[in-house]
């Protein structure tokens, strides 16, 4: 019996979620698929290290530094796109988006250099 | 180890060396003939030249040594065709004559004739001491093979005055008349073509000519020169110049000269045996020569020796000049010609035994028993007072027949070096420690220096070490080794060699550690003993292990000189060097292609899923600037964004960070301009939207 309605519940939850999330802006979703898209790819990365072997250990990690490193900067770029947020509110997201083209090319650079 | 029995080898040829004017003449042997097929190898089955063709053969020839057919075969063809050519030296066809001689070629009498007319043309125009000794020279080759041609020359008068004027006053030749320098070699030649001369001459010689040639051959015998050893030979004075021969052919030239022309004259020419004898001497000292040339003037000569007209020399040779007392060995003597044939009926006598250490000579005047089986001559036992040494035998060969004395010469005593060998007696070996002060013996060991020894002795340097031992020969006379040393060998390697003294029969060596303490560099320990006693005449040399000494000596003062280094063994020098194995760093282990492969799609997998959450998302492009200037902007900060991941790419795959940074500079200006225009214009319409 509790079974049943712990699932209610948690069927209630997920619609409730997902009808908040319909109500996202359209850019914050991109952001959103694109932190999965970088996140799957690490994992995958993780996956591959994990079968085979960590041989060319900078090669792996630059790998899912890279992939992290980026999803991290598209969480601080959702951060201040985010008009919800009253922090960022004086900073236009043209702002917010150079920010993160600038910390994306500087971050590579050094993946790049790690890479070997 | 080794080098110490370098040492005993060194004495051994020294010994050989020191007994001088007794050296041993075999006659021609075996490994002579076997030596001359060495030398006189045709390359290919053919000879380089008639020349050396003539001289192989010839040399064969006397040696008795087969030729080979199909040297006969190729040599022939040359022959043939230097015979049949009209424009071949005389040279050639006196040494292709020489060789159709010995051949046997097939040529036809019309073919001599040709010949013999050209030959004769040949003297006539003769200048030279060369002209004359090929063209008679080949004239008497083609008396001997065919009697039909006639080769008689009309005016051999004149032919042997024209040779005769190049005659110098001493003997000796010149090799025409506008050559002022005279030689010996050419001597040789000048006798032979007169013997030439003499039998083609179709009315006798005048006798008066003959006559001044043979004061000619005595003057020049009477220069020969002799060595120590009783060998005579002929030098050859004429040094400049390539006509330049050494004494060997010169002599050679000589005997082969002198003994045609005794041939040709049938008189006796009175030479002195005991230079005949000498020549012979000569020519087997020089043994097995080391080329062609020499080769063929030593067997020529030893040829005209061997088969003169005048006397034969007899050489007497030992077949073994070292004797064992031990093995009581006979003193066996052999007396043949220089070919090895042997000598008519003869008697050897032991005249006299020079000892090499007294120079006094003890008389014996023994004779010899002929043994008729083996041709030898044996002594049954040696003289009484022969004890273990070198000495000079000399003997003295006596012909029995009386005109056989004319035949042979036996060159008077020879003088031939013997070495007695025998087991040397070693007695009352020992050895002992004494102190220093008053000479008394601490501790004595006696040694059996027949067998084998392990003594254990201890001593300081306050204290002395005796080694004493006695040799005596089996005939009781004290005997005197070459060698007779103790070594002292430390364990770190460090050498020390004494030189044992004796006096009379005893052998005694003290060494006083207290004087020698500097000298073993303070080195304490113990110490290997070694005796070598050895002598060539010693059958029972040793070099022998006696056991070894604790030595407790002082410790270094501050100055004292440190052991040298022990070089290392010379040998291991060239010895192969360890072999160097390299150390690589092991691969690691990759995966398995397909699965990075594999791995490598599904890294793509989110990307699509990216794009297809976009599609799902309804993304458009709808906010790209539209407005010309710009959109343009807009595009070249893809563009830029575009250019410096293409730059990273290149930095990742061949570029070095330098020329990246640098690069990134300016793409990064200009990617900075392009985007502040791009999105300030974006700022400025939305803002522009919202305060709509």
């Amino acid at each position: 019996m509790g079974k049943t309605t712990t699932t209610k519940d948690a069927q209630a939850l997920f619609q409730s979620l997902r009808s908040a999330y319909v109500a996202t802006p359209t850019n914050l979703k991109i952001i959103d698929v694109y932190i999965i898209f970088a996140a799957v790819t690490a994992v995958i990365q993780v996956v591959y290290m994990t079968i085979v072997g960590s041989f060319p250990f900078n090669s792996f990690l630059s790998g899912v530094l890279s992939c992290v490193g980026t999803a991290v900067l598209a969480v601080c770029l959702r951060i201040q796109v985010n008009k919800d947020n009253k922090e960022f509110k004086d900073l236009p997201p043209e702002r917010a988006f150079a920010d993160f083209v600038l910390c994306n090319l500087v971050l590579h650079l050094v993946i790049m250099n790690f890479l070997g | 180890m080794a080098r110490n029995y370098m040492f005993l080898v060194l004495f051994v040829f020294l010994l050989i060396g020191s007994i001088s004017n007794a050296s041993i003449f075999s006659p021609i042997s075996n490994s002579h003939r076997s030596i001359a097929l060495e030398l006189f190898t045709p390359l290919d089955g053919s000879f380089a030249s008639i020349e050396e063709a003539y001289k192989a053969l010839r040399t064969f020839d006397v040696m008795g040594i087969e030729k080979e057919s199909n040297i006969k075969d190729s040599t022939c063809q040359s022959v043939v065709d230097i015979l049949r050519s009209s424009d071949s030296a005389l040279k050639e066809l006196f040494h292709a004559l020489k060789v159709n001689e010995m051949l046997k070629c097939e040529l036809s009498n019309e073919a001599f004739t040709g010949i013999a007319s050209r030959l004769k043309d040949g003297i006539g125009s003769a200048s030279s001491l060369h002209d004359f000794y090929y063209a008679v020279g080949g004239l008497r080759v083609i008396k001997d093979q065919s009697s039909d041609v006639d080769v008689q020359l009309g005016d051999a008068d004149g032919v042997f005055r024209a040779v005769k004027a190049l005659s110098q006053s001493d003997g000796r030749w010149r090799y025409s008349s506008n050559y002022p320098e005279s030689s010996t070699y050419a001597a040789g030649m000048a006798f032979e073509t007169l013997a030439g001369v003499i039998s083609l001459a179709s009315t006798d010689v005048d006798q008066s000519l003959i006559e001044s040639v043979k004061k000619d051959i005595l003057k020049l015998f009477y220069g020969a020169e002799k060595y120590d050893d009783g060998a005579y030979y002929f030098d050859e004075k004429l040094v400049d110049g390539h006509e330049y021969q050494g004494p060997l052919s010169a002599s050679s030239s000589v005997v082969v000269g002198v003994s045609a022309y005794s041939a040709a004259t049938s008189d006796n020419l009175n030479l002195p045996g005991e230079k005949i004898h000498g020549l012979a001497k000569f020519f087997l000292a020089v043994e097995a020569p080391g080329n062609e040339e020499d080769l063929y003037h030593q067997i020529m000569a030893l040829d005209s020796l061997e088969n003169n007209r005048f006397s034969t020399p007899l050489i007497l040779s030992l077949p073994a000049s070292v004797l064992s007392l031990t093995r009581k060995d006979q003193l066996k003597v052999q007396v043949s010609t220089v070919f090895g044939s042997s000598a008519p009926l003869l008697s050897v006598k032991l005249k006299q035994i020079f000892s090499s250490e007294s120079q006094d000579a003890a008389v014996i005047n023994q004779e010899l028993n002929f043994n008729s089986k083996d041709g030898l001559h044996y002594l049954d036992a040696l003289p009484e007072g022969i004890d273990v040494g070198s000495y000079i035998f000399s003997f003295e060969v006596v012909l029995h027949d009386h005109e056989n004395k004319k035949m042979f010469v036996t060159g008077g005593r020879s003088k031939v070096a013997v070495h007695i060998t025998g087991v040397i007696g070693i007695n009352a070996a020992e050895v002992a420690v004494l102190d220093s002060d008053v000479g008394s013996v601490e501790t004595q060991k006696m040694l059996d220096l027949n067998g084998q020894n392990e003594v254990a002795l201890t001593a300081n340097h306050l204290q002395k070490l005796r080694l004493s031992f006695q040799l005596d020969t089996s005939l009781g006379h004290a005997f005197k080794p070459h060698q007779a040393f103790l070594k002292l060998r430390h364990e770190s390697k460090v050498e020390h060699i004494f030189l044992i003294g004796n006096s009379g029969k005893k052998f005694e060596i003290i060494l006083d550690f207290l004087g020698l303490v500097d000298k073993f560099y303070y080195l304490s320990g113990t110490y290997e003993l070694q005796l070598f006693v050895g002598d060539t005449a010693m059958e029972n040399s040793f070099l022998q292990h006696l056991g070894h000494v604790e030595l407790d000596l002082p410790d270094p003062p501050e100055k004292s000189t440190r052991h040298p280094v022990q070089p290392v063994d010379l040998y291991s020098r060239y010895d192969p060097k360890a072999e160097i194995t390299h150390i690589f760093r092991v691969p690691e282990k990759r995966p398995p292609r397909e699965l990075s492969l594999l791995f490598l799609g599904l890294v793509f997998l989110p990307l699509i899923g990216f794009l297809v959450g976009l599609l799902r998302l309804r993304v458009n492009l709808k906010n790209f600037p539209s407005a010309s200037v710009s959109s343009v902007f807009a595009i070249l900060f893809h563009v830029g964004i575009g250019a410096v991941l293409l730059l990273y790419m290149l930095f990742w795959l061949k570029l070095n960070l330098f020329t990246t940074l640098k690069a990134l500079g300016f793409l990064g200006v200009f990617l900075m301009f392009v985007g502040h225009r791009t999105l300030s214009h974006l700022a400025a319409s939305s803002s522009k939207l919202k305060s709509a």
